[in-house]
């Protein structure tokens, strides 16, 4: 007989689904349909094999992280819910401090402990034991030795002006496990991918398009970065040499409300897209930043052909 | 055998969920009713009322119909909406090419659910 493992409780599961089998000892996971559809149930094993059935209709990148729908999950061996409430703190040394441009700092960490990611998956950075922030990492676990941080300056922000300030090499700062599901899964190396970003939602994208190139990805990787202004974009130089490398990566700089240069295009960056890329049928669509932006991105991009389970979006 | 497995089943459906919910997004007389909503949870319940009308796996009940519709009926949802979610079914059954004795036996089936989707 296989069991159910939840906060340190074994509960034998006899014949019932993990969620009925949980349900039924008081521990209430919310559900509704009850027939792996509608994905309310939908849970996270920390350890143990799930069966194909609870994850069928689950995009890649959950597949990837062990995430299931707990009311057709019939293990045959035992399994290990995930408890997503606890925060796990780790240390970090910061190892690098750098102006990405005048608001943007980038932040380089060094995890005390061995430290398992996915370019493009984000971190919460701790400033004091209450005032937490999300951050993606930019940099690829085959290729950086460190984790990037792109730090926007929010005036009057909590964390981010202090990091500007204070933060230095040597500091000792604590972050917790990667989360998220915003990044590369390999396995449709053809496939076209869109990547809009504002801001410093320009992170977990370089992380997943340098990602997507060392895995040798072959589709078009196609970037458009918006600003309102150009002191806004940064890595200006290295996208473009990125793009000069590899012939099927393009760079598409945005800028929305001030002079526009030669080399960049004029306007809202979603509407700059819209204007160029009106097929999405068949793509695969990563949105990161402004949460209006990402949010429109994704009717948008949806309503121009991309599947709804190959679009994947982070709000910051 | 139900016209779910008749079409593919889960694979098909997975394919007739992103041509229904972009048909309804498109439509004037409904798309303000998913304003603000997360669209992927969205297109997950969109599946499985998909799933229902095609006579596959499902367990709703007519209980867990009203109560998931009863914030839009507060906002104004009635019959008129219901007939144009029951012609974007229709439209996306023709457009994958499901035939026509099929389609009529799953506009039943989302039929018999209108009076719990509208708390009549």
């Amino acid at each position: 007989m296989s069991r159910v493992i939840y906060d340190g409780q074994a509960i034998e599961r006899g014949d019932l689904s993990v969620l009925d089998c949980l349900t039924e000892h008081g521990i209430n996971i919310p559900s509704s349909c009850h027939s792996g559809l509608c994905q309310t149930c939908l849970s996270r094993a920390a350890s143990g094999s799930i069966p194909a059935r609870a994850q069928t209709g689950l995009k890649e990148t959950q597949i990837a992280q062990n995430y299931f729908l707990a009311c057709v999950c019939y293990p045959e061996h035992d399994i290990e819910v995930a408890m997503e409430d606890g925060v796990n703190k780790l240390p970090a040394l910061v190892s690098g401090v750098k102006h990405l441009s005048a608001d943007i700092l980038g932040v380089h960490l060094k995890p005390q402990h061995p430290f398992n990611y996915r370019a493009g998956q984000f971190i919460n950075f701790f400033k004091d034991e209450n005032t937490v922030r999300s951050y993606s990492l930019a940099s690829v676990p085959e290729l950086d030795d460190e984790l990037f941080l792109h730090v926007r300056k929010v005036p009057g922000g909590q964390v981010s002006p202090w990091m500007f300030e204070h933060l230095k090499p040597g500091d000792q700062v604590q972050i917790t496990e990667p989360a998220g599901e915003c990044f590369y899964v390999p396995g449709k190396p053809a496939q076209n991918i869109l990547l809009v970003g504002t801001g410093s939602g320009l992170a977990p994208l370089y992380g997943i398009i340098r990602d997507a190139l060392q895995q040798g990805h072959t589709g078009k990787i196609v970037l458009y970065h918006g600003s309102t202004s150009f002191g806004g974009l940064y890595l200006v130089d290295e996208l473009r040499t990125l793009a000069q490398k590899h012939e099927n990566f393009s760079y598409v700089p945005c800028i929305s409300e001030s002079a526009v240069p030669e080399g960049y295009a004029s306007g809202m960056v979603l509407d700059v897209v819209l204007a160029r890329q009106a097929d999405l049928s068949g793509w695969r669509v990563f949105l990161c930043g402004h949460p209006e932006m990402v949010k429109s991105g994704r009717q948008e991009a949806f309503l121009a052909g991309a599947s709804m389970s190959e679009i994947f979006a982070d709000p910051f | 055998m139900s016209v779910y497995d008749e079409i593919g089943g889960e694979a098909a459906m997975n394919a007739a969920v992103d041509v229904f919910y972009r048909k309804v997004l498109k439509d004037d007389r409904i798309k303000h009713f998913f304003d603000g909503v997360d669209m992927a949870r969205q297109a997950a319940k969109q599946k499985a009322f998909l799933t229902m009308a095609l006579g596959g796996p499902n367990n709703y009940t007519g209980e867990d119909m009203r109560k998931g519709h009863a914030h839009l009926v507060a906002r104004g949802l009635n019959d008129s909406h219901f007939d144009a979610v029951m012609e974007n079914l229709g439209a996306t059954l023709k457009e994958l090419n499901v035939p026509g004795h099929l389609i009529a036996q799953a506009a039943a089936i989302a039929e018999s659910t209108r009076k719990d989707v509208l708390g009549k």
